[in-house]
């Protein structure tokens, strides 16, 4: 374990003092992330919003307070250049919209909704329950979509429990009797009711929410900047595929091999440095972009986790590559188109959902394609729970490709005697 | 002294081409020995069995008391390797490699750390050590490998043509650094194409063709198979085709043997004043021009010679 650790940090230090590599491995991404910033007009203004224009409808059968609140806000000019928002009284056409593609989220906003959450005996049943309808193939779309509905829900929610806790303690203080309790429930329901929705001191809005609204901002920075970062981590796992044969031409592997150090301690050790490689390399980009562009990428934990499972299935395509390689230049050789296939395909340059259906298929056999959806998650306020697609699916592709990795590479007798 | 390596018939396999057939000998502690013959010999291909990167296709071969088929990791603790190419990190410093060398040959902590400072010393790169490998000339990179081999104190050093492609000087420094290991106690199994090496460095020599092992013992006893001879070598011009000349001289009273080597014809004879005239003027009457006469004593250049018909370089 020792000597993987140590082989591992060897690797990643060689990587670091590689000049070469550093250009493709932080430069570059750095500058394309930037220059793309200015193509998008995120450095233009101090509008830091870029222009997604995700269509929804909502479908507001309440048409009351909390219904047309929640219009209003998805209507709202801060999200005018995230959203295209559509309003409608028919739920089955608003579906029908998803199912064709046309649009990437029917809301669907239940009759008595507003009444159902300020009565004394709210329901929790589906009957009064917010439809959220969304697109299957447009998942990064309907998660930011779904990430302010959440914040809003929450922003309602917390509503509800603050009106029934005054109460109590109202009872408790003795300042209403039991009796009267329901009296002065039905009275702040009515308040909120009476309130104007488009005062400033409406209580449901996204800005005024705690940590959840800083991230609701869009930007279109928290897509380019993972996407590139991705993009080039394709070539860091090539690269560290690369130093594999190196060691082998090199006469170092051999060497290796004659130390008092077992097989599968060097092929641990060599897979271990491309992991570190990696999560180095993510890390010091998602840093940079936050010190110096003011990134929000999101909860941090989620971060960590994410990049740790971008990683591990990265790395898996690396050794994939290696497998099938016979020299350090063709692992360069096919890991840099890889790396631009992947990168196109994933949605490292342009979203998955503007490309055709078999694309958008195609490009769940890349790493970029599922770390972009959770990194984008995370960026519009996405929990670690929002995580759980992305990161199962790449933990098991890199599992999948480990394995076949690790047949190819005993098949070709690599790190064998 | 007792045998810190003792070789059994060992065979190495590639298909139906057979590299190593059936080496047997023994190395004593404390004795540097060689393995002399020519490149393909099998002299790096035994090396790679011995120190446990191929396995045998038959025979066995027990270092400090391992088998290298039964107990290769008790082997990879015991030995030190020096590969003929250089095996080293080159963006990494002197000390860096050496560093992780060490941890590879488990060593840690104090005794790493001062291993590496002995090591630097030894090899003549302590003012270099915080250099990377890169910028080191080929002799210093050279050195580098060497130390790599000497880390963790091996009981037996394998060194495998290690001053293959270097200048003089840097060859000289490593002869130096074999003998000087060797005085401190090192047992050295040395492979080389050089003669000169061998004869410099060796207690005992063994010659190695064709994955055969065709002679061994010390310099004295080897030269004892060609007898009591001297060589005459006379250098020809690189036009001149000498070998119709063999035969003729051949006939001379005294000459034991003739052959032609590139561009030098080698006489064996015990006396070569006796033979000189005669051989001069039979190389006149072909027309053959002599640029330059040599005497030669006996040496393991005439023992292979004598032994295998051709010589070290063919």
């Amino acid at each position: 374990m020792l000597k993987t650790f140590l082989i591992g940090l060897k690797d990643l230090k060689i990587a670091f003092r590689d000049r070469a590599a550093l250009i493709f491995m932080l430069l570059t991404p750095f500058l394309l992330t930037i220059g793309m910033g200015l193509v998008t007009g995120r450095f233009s203004s101090n509008d830091n919003s870029g222009a997604l224009n995700i269509p929804i409808v909502i479908v507001n059968l309440d048409n009351d307070s909390l219904g047309n609140t929640l219009v209003e806000v998805f209507s709202s000019e801060e999200l005018a250049d995230l959203l295209e928002t559509t309003t409608s009284q028919d739920a089955e056409a608003a579906r029908l919209l998803v199912n064709e593609d046309e649009i990437t989220v029917a809301i669907i906003i239940p009759e008595g909704f507003t009444q159902n959450i300020f009565s004394a005996n709210a329901s929790q049943s589906e009957e009064y329950q917010i439809e959220f309808y969304a697109n299957p193939s447009r998942p990064t779309s309907a998660g930011i979509v779904k990430t302010i509905l959440d914040g809003f829900m929450a922003r309602v929610d917390e509503m509800r429990v603050g009106g029934i806790t005054s109460v109590a303690q109202l009872i408790i203080s003795g300042r209403i009797s039991p009796e009267g309790a329901n009296a002065v429930g039905e009275e702040i329901g009515a308040r909120f009711e009476n309130t104007p929705t488009d005062s400033d001191e409406t209580l449901i809005t996204l800005n005024t929410s705690t940590n959840q609204t800083q991230t609701n901002e869009v930007d279109m920075l928290a897509y380019i900047a993972p996407g590139m970062a991705l993009m080039f981590l394709m070539y860091t796992v090539s690269y560290g595929g690369r130093s594999i044969l190196a060691e082998k031409s090199g006469g170092t592997l051999t060497r290796l091999l004659v130390t008092p150090t077992n097989s599968m301690q060097i092929l641990g050790g060599k897979v271990f440095g491309i992991f570190l490689t990696g999560a180095a390399q993510m890390f010091i980009l998602i840093g940079a972009t936050t010190l110096l562009f003011q990134l929000q990428w999101g909860d941090m934990l989620g971060i960590v986790l994410i990049v740790f499972a971008a990683v591990f299935g990265a790395t898996g395509w690396g050794l994939l590559i290696t497998a099938f390689a016979r020299t350090p230049n063709q692992v360069g050789s096919v890991g840099s188109a890889v790396m631009l296939i992947f990168a196109i395909m994933g949605g490292s340059f342009l979203s998955t959902e503007n490309m055709p259906a078999f694309v958008q298929t195609l490009s769940k056999i890349t790493p970029n394609a599922w770390a972009l959806d959770g990194f984008t998650s995370l960026a519009f306020g996405g929990n670690i729970a929002s995580l759980t697609t992305p990161l199962l699916a790449l933990l098991t592709m890199g599992i999948v490709l480990f394995l076949v990795s690790a047949f190819l590479f005993g098949r070709k007798n690599l790190v064998q005697k | 002294m007792a045998n810190i390596l003792e070789v059994q018939n060992l065979v190495k396999n590639y298909g139906d081409f057979q590299a190593v057939k059936g080496v047997s000998f023994n190395i004593q502690e404390g004795e540097i020995f060689s393995l002399l013959g020519p490149n393909g010999a099998g002299k790096t291909t035994t090396i790679s069995m011995l120190s446990t990167l191929y396995e045998p296709t038959s025979g066995d071969a027990i270092i400090a008391g391992h088998s290298v088929k039964k107990n290769p990791m008790g082997v990879r603790n015991a030995i030190g390797v020096v590969p003929q190419d250089l095996a080293l990190y080159e963006d990494l410093t002197a000390k860096e490699n050496l560093i992780f060398w060490g941890q590879m040959y488990n060593l840690s902590g104090k005794s790493l750390s001062s291993r590496v400072d002995e090591v630097l010393e030894q090899i003549g790169l302590t003012d270099k050590a915080k250099n990377k490998v890169k910028t080191f000339s080929g002799g210093m990179k050279r050195r580098v490998n060497i130390g790599v081999g000497l880390l963790h104190k091996p009981q037996l050093l394998f060194m495998d043509e290690p001053t293959v492609g270097i200048d003089p000087q840097s060859r000289r420094a490593i002869l130096d650094t074999v003998k000087d290991l060797n005085k401190q106690g090192m047992t050295v199994l040395y492979t080389t194409h050089y003669m000169e090496e061998a004869e410099e460095l060796s207690n005992r020599v063994g010659i190695i063709d064709h994955g055969e092992l065709i002679a061994i013992g010390t310099q004295k006893e080897l030269t004892k198979q060609v007898g009591e001879t001297e060589t005459l070598i006379l250098h020809v011009g690189e036009n001149e085709d000498p070998s119709a000349l063999i035969p003729s001289l051949k006939e001379i009273k005294n000459v034991l043997d003739a052959n032609v080597i590139g561009n030098e014809i080698s006489v064996v004879t015990p006396s070569a004043k006796d033979v000189l005239a005669s051989v001069v003027t039979k190389a006149n009457e072909r027309g053959i021009k002599i640029y330059s006469i040599d005497i030669r004593e006996p040496n393991l250049e005439a023992v292979f010679l004598h032994l295998t018909g051709r010589a070290l370089r063919d």
